[in-house]
């Protein structure tokens, strides 16, 4: 770490005070351009407001919020454990498995779909049918929220501070102790930023879930292909409705497990 | 030395000349998924005519109501092939394809279909008419006609089939309803409808006639039963008035309602709009055939069956079975 | 020690059947006939092409998303200021729309009769890499931010009375802190620009030849029942994620330090 040539002159304020302004400046002028600028276009157009009231809209919001948030659970659970698998445990193939945790992502969602349809659907060579029920569209969505959780935990817990873990140990500290009480808060931030990442990826999940899900309205339409049905009918009005209001509910997810966050962490320090 | 100049600048002037009298012209085709091997085919074709030499190709293939999105959001167009007529009457309704499209002896359409059941290895289950449809325990896959403009051709393919053998409107609505009873799974689209058939779901799947022949062409197992009343699909084509190249499309339009292009589609598995070019092809004529004229047309019938709102379809939609 | 093992089998028990299944399936259905066929499958010009638009929007989208993404997490973590938490939750929206709707959005605002409407930009490359950038934007910013919250200000804090610029703390100090977490983030930001359809689907108008990405090319194969040529297509995006991870990889700091 370099130092300067030792001087405690106060350091040039103006210098410092460039970069909160250019880093806020900056970030929000992108996140404006590219993100709020085509929703505001979107939510301009929004029109039929009914569209979303429907039994058939309301049901297939319902499922998918449901679902969404169990996948989030899930994943908050497999992929700390996973993300564990892969930083402090020794296995073979581990790099290999490593190497994979990123395909569901980067397999368009199509191929996704082929695959489970043909792994865990009527002909499955493992006799696990799941497809056309709501099992099947947690397996598709697990399938692609896998790598989120994993890889914001990682890099983390990588970079853990081993010497609390093993003070606590020379303490007489069990394995499930250590975890819950210097581990788990310590990596909590990085799987609950993963965890969003996965529940607004549920949430807008199209192509990997329509083969295995069947559609049927009330029983496995999410609500991208409600919202797609009504976009092919000739109502886009009533579809931008739809988006308008299912990223106002998932905002307010997502401002949640920010709030979470910051209780969680600021009951343990 | 005068001639010699004068020489000159005729030699200089000749290719500027020859460039001006060659096409140089791109044509946009903006078409439906399903016929992009028969388009393929037909644009090699017509590049060897007289009226295509020079004109090179820029094609677009994707879902029908897609891409009519497309061209209404400002997709240059030269050539719009759709699915079905309701796809180019939004067009007019911008004011992007003239209203006249369609008052040409073809009607505006370049190829026809019907709707068809594709049924399990020896149609086990012995599916022949929309009435078989509704024994007990009988599965159906039909995509979903409010994410897929194309399956709207089933639905009414059934409606109508109902009325043939007898029904009255309000009983072949009823017929309606106790078929989405035996549906099982609605997928997207229509390539997607025969990958769930073929995945192992359901016991029918219905579909259209020239995406079951291509799919037989492509190897797939793919069995069909054509029912005695079914519809006549009838495909769209049209050359919008924004068009930069309206010579050289239209030309291309005509090239393909030739009994030579018409052959290359009945190759690809379509019914040909010119009879001439149907010898030689097995498309079985059916007794009970009706157009969309029949139970409507596509105005009132998209009103009453498939306004996302009010449409007798919405009701339905709740009660899929399986 | 049960726990140990426990919890290795149920990670793995996991992965096996929702990952390495899959990607088995997925690899085993291209080289079913062969190396032969899968390669005359990716080699031929329209994949090719599709290729090149693919490794053109990721080029473009991972720098911008990744630059973005560290600005923006050191506003929202260092820089408190009132509205973060809204930036914070705003950075995740993209995801929650399906890839329809983004398409949708991005022609209402730049298509015929929108907003910005003008001719070259959907329909064209520049629609396209947008609607990449907008569907690979949360990654890095997600990436980062635990990180920084972990490390705290300590380190920065003491740079700065010692005189060093914010750029030399930066360097210094808080880079070699984020750049694991980083490149995690611009591994998954490349996995999704590489994997993305939907939304570039919409808004390219899939001009075969011209604006066709490798994941629409995909698609084109599935269409025609050319079923390796699909996913033969498929594995060179997996291949090029698996490249991208390898070469983040050696920004892995060494085991143990902090």
């Amino acid at each position: 770490m370099a130092a300067s040539a030792g001087t405690l002159s106060a350091a040039p304020k103006s210098r410092r005070s460039v970069a909160p302004g250019l880093s806020i400046g900056l970030s929000t002028l992108y996140l404006s351009l590219i993100v709020l600028l085509p929703l505001a276009a979107l939510s301009w157009r929004a029109h039929g407001w009914d569209a979303v009231s429907t039994a058939q809209g309301v049901s297939a919001l319902k499922l998918t919020l449901g679902l969404s948030l169990v996948v989030a659970l899930v994943n908050a659970v497999a992929g700390t454990a996973i993300a564990w698998s892969l930083v402090r445990d020794r296995f073979v193939g581990q790099g290999f498995v490593n190497a994979l945790v990123d395909l569901p992502f980067a397999l368009p969602t199509i191929v996704a779909g082929l695959t489970l349809l043909a792994l865990y659907g009527p002909k499955s060579p493992v006799g696990v049918n799941a497809a056309f029920t709501r099992w099947g569209l947690l397996l598709a969505l697990l399938f692609v929220t896998l790598p989120f959780v994993v890889r914001t935990v990682q890099p983390v817990l990588f970079e853990l501070d081993r010497e609390m873990e093993d003070a606590a140990a020379s303490l007489g500290a069990g394995r499930v102790t250590t975890f819950l009480r210097i581990i788990l808060p310590s990596i909590l931030p990085a799987i609950l930023s993963g965890v969003a990442l996965a529940f607004a990826r549920a949430v807008g999940e199209f192509g990997a879930v329509v083969l295995i899900s069947g559609n049927l309205p009330f029983k496995t339409e999410v609500v991208s292909v409600y919202v797609f049905g009504r976009l092919e009918s000739g109502d886009p009005g009533g579809a931008a409705a739809a988006s308008v209001v299912i990223l106002l509910i998932s905002f307010g997810v997502l401002l949640a497990i920010g709030g979470l966050r910051r209780w969680v962490t600021k009951h343990d320090r | 030395m005068r001639r010699i100049s004068l020489a000159l600048l005729i030699a200089l002037l000749l290719p500027a000349l020859a460039a001006g009298a060659s096409k140089d012209t791109k044509l946009t085709l903006v078409a439906y998924s399903t016929p992009k091997e028969a388009y393929g085919q037909l644009i090699t074709a017509f590049q060897k005519t007289q009226a295509g030499n020079g004109v090179t190709f820029s094609q677009s293939y994707a879902a029908s109501g897609e891409q009519s999105r497309a061209v209404a959001a400002g997709l240059d167009a030269d050539v719009v092939a759709f699915s079905l007529e309701p796809d180019i009457t939004s067009l007019v309704q911008k004011k992007i394809v003239a209203s006249s499209w369609n008052k040409d002896k073809y009607k505006g359409m370049v190829t026809r279909s019907v709707v068809v059941f594709v049924v399990r290895d020896g149609n086990p289950k012995k599916l022949k008419s929309w009435n078989d449809l509704l024994k007990a325990g009988v599965q159906v896959i039909t995509p979903n006609p409010f994410t897929s403009g194309g399956a709207r051709w089933n639905v009414m393919a059934a409606y109508g089939g109902a009325l043939r053998s007898g029904k009255s409107p309000k009983q072949a609505v009823d017929y309606l309803g106790k078929l989405w009873k035996h549906v099982v799974a609605q997928p997207t689209s229509a390539r997607e409808g025969l990958q769930t058939f073929l995945a192992g779901r359901g016991d029918v799947f219905l579909a259209y006639e020239n995406e079951a022949l291509f799919a037989q062409k492509k190897g797939q197992p793919v069995q069909f039963v054509i029912p005695k009343a079914t519809i006549l699909i009838e495909n769209p084509i049209a050359v919008p008035s924004t068009s930069k190249h309206k010579a050289e499309a239209n030309a291309f339009v005509k090239f393909l309602r030739t009994t030579a292009a018409q052959k290359i589609f009945a190759d690809n598995g379509y019914r040909p709009v010119v009879s001439a070019a149907a010898r030689g092809f097995n498309f079985p004529t059916r007794p009970q055939l009706f157009t969309i004229k029949y139970v409507g047309g596509w105005a009132k019938v998209e009103k009453k069956f498939f306004d996302p709102r009010t449409g007798i379809m919405v009701r339905f939609q709740g009660s899929n079975g399986g | 020690m049960i726990g140990k093992y426990a919890l290795r089998l149920f990670s793995l028990g996991y992965l096996a059947v929702l990952l390495v299944a899959p990607v088995g399936y997925v690899f085993w259905q291209t080289f079913e006939h062969g190396v032969g066929p899968a390669w005359d499958a990716v080699t031929t010009p329209d994949a090719l092409h599709a290729l090149k638009v693919t490794l053109i929007l990721t080029a473009i989208a991972v720098p911008a998303n990744t630059i973005f993404g560290v600005l923006c997490a050191l506003a929202i973590v260092r820089h408190r200021y009132p509205g973060a938490g809204i930036v914070n939750a705003v950075v995740d929206l993209p995801l929650a729309l399906s890839p329809v709707v983004v398409g949708l959005a991005l022609l209402l605002l730049y298509g015929r009769g929108g907003w910005l409407g003008g001719h070259g930009i959907v329909f064209a490359l520049p629609g396209m890499v947008l609607a990449t950038i907008f569907v690979s934007l949360p990654f890095v910013v997600r990436e980062v931010v635990p990180v920084l919250r972990e490390i705290g200000t300590e380190q920065e804090q003491a740079a700065a009375t010692l005189g060093a610029s914010a750029l030399q703390t930066f360097l210094r100090v808080t880079w070699p802190a984020i750049r694991y977490a980083t490149a995690y983030g611009v591994v998954l930001t490349t996995a999704r620009a590489l994997g993305e359809f939907g939304a570039v689907s919409v808004v390219s108008g899939r001009l075969a030849g011209e604006t066709e990405s490798l994941t629409l090319y995909v698609q084109d194969r599935y269409q025609s029942f050319d079923t390796t040529g699909a996913y033969a297509a498929a594995v060179v995006l997996a291949l090029l994620a698996m490249a991208t991870l390898l070469l983040m990889t050696r920004l892995k700091p060494k085991e143990g330090t902090q």
